[in-house]
This record gives C-alpha cells, sequence and structure tokens, in this order.
C-alpha cells in the first residue's frame, strides 16, 4: 500500500511574522493615498487605474468591517499595510520552508522545481515553458490568455479593461473589495471571442510564479457569444504566505449562448484569513458553472454569485468545503434571477472535524421578471465528530410566482457503524473515515478534471491524517 | 486438532446492560459450526464482538485466535489475521464502488497490491457464483441495493477476500428461496476453495441444508443452553427453542 504521511496541522509560529523594528516606519500608519501612489507607480499603472485605486481607497475608509461572518478580528486592520506591503519578501530559501509543507508537496507529488514556487522561493519556474507553449496555442484560436498587468498596457485590450474592470464587483461592494480596488497585483486576463470553443481548460496553475501572484490577485475573464471556456484556478497545493490575508476578485462575463465552466481548488495555510469576491453575469441562454473547493484558511467567506441576467440564462454551483481544527470557513453562493426562464442548480458538500466550524450560506434571488425560473439548492454536511460545527443558513427572495424553488439540507455525523463495517474489511480507522468522506465528497471530485480530482482526495486523506490518531 | 477460535467465558455489555453473560466456545480449523436461539438471545451480539464491533464492551472472559489473545483489538487488525463477518444490515457507503472498495479491502488484507485487470477478473468470476449482474461491480456500495442483493454483496466480499473464518449473521434472513439457494453456492464455493471455517448465526435451517455441520451451539438469554452435533438442528426445527429455554431459566 501506498505509504500515507502524515502531516500535522501547520506551526502557527512560524507564521505569525511580523515586520522587525527596520519596518517601524510603516507600522501603524494604515494605509496612505502616497502608498497607494506607489504601487501605481510601481505597475506603471494608465492614468484611469491610478485614480480608481484612490478612489477605491476612500472607499475603503469609509466603510466598515463586516459583522455578520465568522470572526476576523485577528485581522490587524490598525497595521493593514503590513499585509499589503510586505518589505521583506520571502527569502529565496528553501530550508526554511516547514517541513509539513514540504511534505504536502510531496505527497501530492509536485516537482520540486513548481515547490519552490508555490512555496514563493523558486526564482526559476519550469512550467514557465508550459505557460508560453498553452499561450501559444491558444492564440492561434484568438484567445488572449495573458497577466491583467501588461494586458492595461496593451492598446487592443486597454478600453476592454476599463470598461469591465471591477464593474461587477464594485470597490463599493464591501470592504475587501474596496481594499482589492486599491492594492489589487497580478492576476489574469482571459478573453474568448465569439464563436470560439476552447477546448483545453486554462490553468492559472500556470502562473503561479508570478511575482506577488495570489494574494490580492484580479481574475477578469470575458467570453464572448456561442463561445465555451473552462479555467481552473489554482491548484492544490497549499499556497504560502508570509501575510495572511488573501482579497482576490474575480469578474465574469459570459456572453449570449456561451459556456463558462471556472474550477477552483484553494488550499491555502491555516494563517489565512481567505476573504475572496468571485462574481459572473450572464447573458441568454448562456451559462457558468462554478465547481470550488475550499481547504485551508483560518477564516473563509467565499459566496461566488451569478447573475443571470438574460433570458433562459443557467448557473451551477457545485461546492466542497473541508474545515478542520481552527478553521471557520463560511461559503457558499448566491444566485440572482434577472431574466425569465432562468436556473440555477446549487449542490455542496461541507465537511468539519477536529472542532472546524463550516457554514453553508446561500442567497437566492428571484426577481419579479423571472417568470418561468426554477432553482434548486441542495447541501450535505458532514461532522467528523461531536466538537465540530455544521450550519446552514438559506436565503430566499422570490418576487413571483411563476417561479419553481426549492431547497435541500442534510446534516449529519460521521456514523459508528459505517466506521466499523469498513474496518472489519481490513481498513483501519483514518482509512475508513477518508473513504467515508471521499465517498462523500465524490459528487465534487466528478465534476474535476481527473488529476485534481485524485489530488482532492489526496488533500482529503491528508487533512484525516492530520489530526485523527 | 488445531484450535483456530476459542471464546472463554465472554461477557458482553452495551450501553452498561449486560448481553451475554459468559459465553465459551471452540472453532478449529476447517470446521463448521452453527449458532441458534431465539430473537435477542445475544447470537448476532457474540459475532460482532467476535469482529471487535465499539458497539460493546468486554467486561469479562476473553477471545483468541490461532492461540493469540485479540480481545482488544480493533476491527481492522481482526480482519488481517483473517477474521470475516458478513453483516445482517450492510451499511450504504455513497461514493465508493463496490469493486474500489472490495479491491482497497483485498489489499489491506493480504498486504500486496492487486492489478486492477487481475483484480477485475477475480472479481468477476466470484459474482458468476452468485448469479450477480457484473453491472453491481461499479455501483455504490449497498447503496440501493435490494435486501438479496445486499446479502449477495456480503457473500461476494467473502469469496474474494477467503478469510480463515466466516461469521455469516443471519445471511438467510429476508431471502427468498432462490436467493438462499445462490448464497448458500457462494457459502459452498467458500468452504470448498479455502478450507476455512464457518460460524453460521441463523434461525432458519435452510441455509443449512447443502453444509455439513460439525456443531450445533443453542444460545438463550445470553448463555449457551444446549451443544451438541447436527442433529440438534432437527430436534429444534422440530420442536423449537422451548426445552432448552427451560433449562436456562432453571
Amino acid at each position: 500500500m501506498k505509504e500515507k504521511t502524515q502531516v500535522a496541522d501547520v506551526d502557527r509560529a512560524f507564521y505569525d511574522f511580523r515586520f522587525d523594528e527596520d519596518e517601524s516606519d510603516f507600522l501603524g500608519t494604515g494605509l496612505t493615498p502616497e502608498m497607494i501612489g506607489e504601487i501605481s507607480a510601481e505597475k506603471n499603472d494608465p492614468e484611469w487605474m491610478r485614480k480608481f485605486r484612490l478612489h477605491s481607497l476612500e472607499v475603503y475608509r469609509k466603510l466598515e468591517m463586516p459583522q455578520w461572518g465568522p470572526d476576523i478580528s485577528g485581522l490587524d486592520m490598525d497595521n493593514i499595510v503590513t499585509y499589503i506591503r510586505p518589505k521583506k519578501r520571502m527569502q529565496s530559501d528553501w530550508d526554511s520552508v516547514p517541513d509539513d509543507i514540504k511534505q504536502t508537496f510531496e505527497k501530492l507529488g509536485i516537482p520540486q522545481a513548481e515547490r519552490e514556487s508555490l512555496a514563493g522561493v523558486g526564482a526559476q519556474y519550469d512550467s514557465e515553458l508550459v505557460y508560453h507553449n498553452v499561450r501559444k496555442e491558444v492564440a492561434e484560436s484568438g484567445v488572449v490568455y495573458t497577466d491583467l498587468e501588461s494586458a492595461m498596457h496593451d492598446e487592443r485590450y486597454a478600453e476592454m479593461i476599463r470598461s469591465h474592470f471591477m464593474k461587477l464587483v464594485p470597490p463599493t461592494d464591501h470592504k475587501f473589495a474596496a481594499l482589492h480596488g486599491a492594492v489589487w497585483s497580478g492576476g489574469s486576463f482571459v478573453y474568448v471571442p465569439d464563436g470560439v470553443r476552447l477546448e483545453i481548460p486554462l490553468q492559472s496553475y500556470f502562473r503561479l510564479n508570478a511575482r506577488s501572484a495570489g494574494q490580492f490577485e484580479h481574475t477578469l475573464i470575458i467570453v464572448g457569444e456561442n463561445a465555451y471556456l473552462h479555467f481552473i484556478e489554482g491548484c492544490s497545493a497549499p499556497k504560502y504566505y508570509e501575510a495572511g490575508l488573501h482579497a482576490g476578485c474575480v469578474e465574469l462575463f459570459v456572453g449570449r449562448n456561451s459556456t463558462l465552466r471556472y474550477s477552483t481548488i484553494e488550499n491555502w495555510s491555516k494563517n489565512m484569513y481567505n476573504l475572496n469576491t468571485k462574481r459572473a453575469t450572464v447573458a441568454e441562454n448562456g451559462r457558468v458553472e462554478w465547481v470550488s473547493g475550499s481547504f485551508g484558511s483560518h477564516v473563509s467567506y467565499l459566496y461566488p454569485m451569478s447573475i443571470l441576467n438574460g433570458r433562459g440564462a443557467r448557473a451551477e454551483f457545485t461546492g466542497i468545503t473541508f474545515a478542520g481544527e481552527g478553521q471557520d470557513l463560511d461559503t457558499g453562493t448566491k444566485i440572482v434571477h434577472n431574466a425569465p426562464e432562468t436556473s440555477s442548480y446549487v449542490n455542496t458538500r461541507s465537511i468539519s472535524k477536529s472542532g472546524g466550524i463550516s457554514t453553508f450560506r446561500s442567497s437566492v434571488v428571484v426577481n419579479e421578471n423571472a417568470v418561468g425560473s426554477k432553482s434548486a439548492v441542495s447541501c450535505e454536511s458532514l461532522m467528523l465528530d461531536s466538537i465540530s460545527r455544521s450550519d446552514t443558513i438559506p436565503a430566499m427572495v422570490i418576487k413571483t410566482d411563476k417561479a419553481d424553488v426549492g431547497h435541500e439540507a442534510r446534516i449529519g455525523r460521521i456514523s459508528d457503524e459505517a466506521v466499523f463495517y469498513l474496518m472489519s474489511r481490513g481498513l483501519d480507522e483514518n482509512s475508513a473515515k477518508a473513504l467515508i468522506v471521499s465517498g462523500f465528497a465524490d459528487t465534487v471530485s466528478k465534476e474535476l478534471p481527473l488529476e485534481y480530482a485524485a489530488e482532492m482526495n489526496n488533500l482529503i486523506n491528508i487533512e484525516m491524517k492530520g489530526s485523527i490518531g | 486438532m488445531s484450535e483456530l477460535l476459542k471464546i472463554t467465558d465472554l461477557r458482553i455489555s452495551a450501553d452498561e446492560k449486560e448481553i451475554l453473560h459468559g459465553v465459551s466456545l471452540a472453532v478449529n480449523m476447517g470446521e463448521t459450526h452453527v449458532i441458534m436461539g431465539p430473537n435477542g438471545a445475544g447470537k448476532s451480539t457474540l459475532g460482532s464482538a467476535v469482529m471487535g464491533s465499539p458497539e460493546y464492551t468486554v467486561t469479562g472472559g476473553n477471545i483468541t485466535f490461532l492461540g493469540e489473545d485479540i480481545t482488544g483489538e480493533t476491527p481492522d487488525k481482526r480482519a488481517k489475521r483473517g477474521i470475516f463477518l458478513s453483516f445482517q444490515n450492510p451499511v450504504e457507503i455513497p461514493g465508493i464502488t463496490l469493486a474500489s472498495f472490495l479491491r482497497s479491502a483485498y489489499e489491506q488484507i493480504t498486504g500486496e497490491r492487486i492489478k486492477l485487470f487481475e483484480f477485475r477478473k477475480k472479481l468477476k468470476a466470484s459474482m458468476e457464483v452468485l448469479d450477480m449482474d457484473p453491472a453491481y461491480a461499479d455501483r455504490e456500495l449497498n447503496v440501493g441495493f435490494s435486501g438479496g442483493e445486499k446479502k449477495k454483496a456480503e457473500i461476494l466480499q467473502l469469496l474474494v477476500l477467503r478469510p480463515k473464518l466466516a461469521i455469516l449473521d443471519e445471511t438467510d434472513s429476508g431471502l427468498d428461496v432462490d436467493a438462499v439457494k445462490t448464497v448458500s453456492a457462494g457459502i459452498k464455493a467458500y468452504k470448498e476453495t479455502t478450507d476455512g471455517s464457518l460460524l453460521i448465526i441463523t434461525h432458519n435451517t435452510k441455509i443449512l441444508d447443502s453444509l455439513s455441520v460439525d456443531r450445533v451451539h443453542l444460545i438463550a438469554d445470553g448463555r449457551i443452553a444446549a451443544e451438541g452435533g447436527a442433529e440438534l438442528i432437527g430436534d429444534i426445527t422440530e420442536n423449537g427453542f422451548g426445552k432448552y429455554i427451560g433449562q436456562v431459566a432453571e
């Protein structure tokens, strides 16, 4: 049998990184327009973006912290700058990466060069080549796949970006959207022209080496009419940052008769506050399919939102959340039915163990004009012990009686009988529980590309090994 | 003689209530034993306790297997020693196919890897013995199986895993005549190909027709009320448990 390495929870102390005295001139000052200006200068922002960042900063200052979700008082908002401008970058030193992170990479079968890159210490990254090759193949089909920062300066895309950037998720949306608007850095820009159906999935995985990509990254995807795209964000390797805040933003524009499938497996280190905002708008007969796996992080707020703006538009959301010790993961989805005959299907699984808290939050809004629309929301939770928690908070606002809306929730504990049954066939307790959890997660794994499904099962096994026994 | 399973003065409790009040019995290699008794007598408790069910607490006595004390061992270790329990109500495990589950169980128990193709061949042969639709291999473990299909799937596992001792807990209950026949054929095939031992818990004697029984233990009210050879089955079938239970009460 394949040996399974025990990977314990990450040693927090290592991540509780604070800047030492030579950074003290920044401490306690909060964000200033001057600092935002510096970011703009560094990135050579066009004028509109420079103004946009400053405007976002103003909004950020006015907005309150969210009070309705998991506790984020551990975020040091007075010194927010420490999350944004860590002067002390990770030293390019593989030796300083914690052993358990290294072991996880090993367990996931990630090559050394990529491990170093994922850990933020690699200078060169073999996949850079792969990425360029993908770009070439993709470019021949007329698809644009590049990083957002350089695309802003390309006259072919500049206007497209200006007219779409943070239009779906305006800085006024919430405090961390405003923060994102002010300090965003890195990310992807994808444009799929009318009539192009891209067979290979695009993976942001190839671009993880981009400097500082990942913490405040912005993903902007515009899919034209009669087109198809599958975009895969992230990978299951733990992303490792010295600073503990992730406030990314994803904006998806799906054109008429087009389908965009957006798959994510996020696995943040367990010191991370993951306050991510994702949103899609879907035109007539278009379709957005979210597949979302949330692992890791200390606290997550994550609710990808689909706005069905055209007749017959459709959204599917398949998600899985795994909350272990010390984790409070608040995830779910939002759907707005804003046109007739739109439909939405939500299917989620959440798992909590060792005191972890997993909350599923959904919001379905069916507007007056959305006659003949359908929505089905189904969520199942599995608690692996009696100290873990699982909650379901479904909200529905239905403004027409000509809609068919359904919701079902099931919350259960792992059954001793099932564990005994599997153990009586030779599986040890951990493997028995891991098998039950994998089976429970199967509905999500089978939506993932094969290699990601295998990685997700590995992740589940790692998480299961982490604390039991 | 070589002794496979030996249970000595076993006392078992669940939720602070004693169910077995000191049961002793021994099964030698290659033997077929039958445990009979009225409902609620503790028959299934005994079977589950030998497998190591966490539902029960051993409060006295011990269980040895091939001379080693296994009383405190976890079920997976017992399985690796060669003990198998066919469940009365097999549990449904969504998301895992029968074939992939059984393959990993096979690998755990034998400690060796088996190629998918080779395993499939083995599985198919056993499914044929049980007259099972091959499509069941790729269905989720026990999910949506009928009562009869679940029992067949248990016997399928028995045939693939080839334990030294198979405990069959009411494997015949709820089966129609044809299904009993098929399951019996499976048990016979296990017996013939492995020379393993059987401990059959039942209150229906149909399933025993095609087997040669070495010993019968009658359990009533958590105790062995009577023991004997195969002739005891006929007596019980004809006259019921009545006279034996009387003896216990006295």
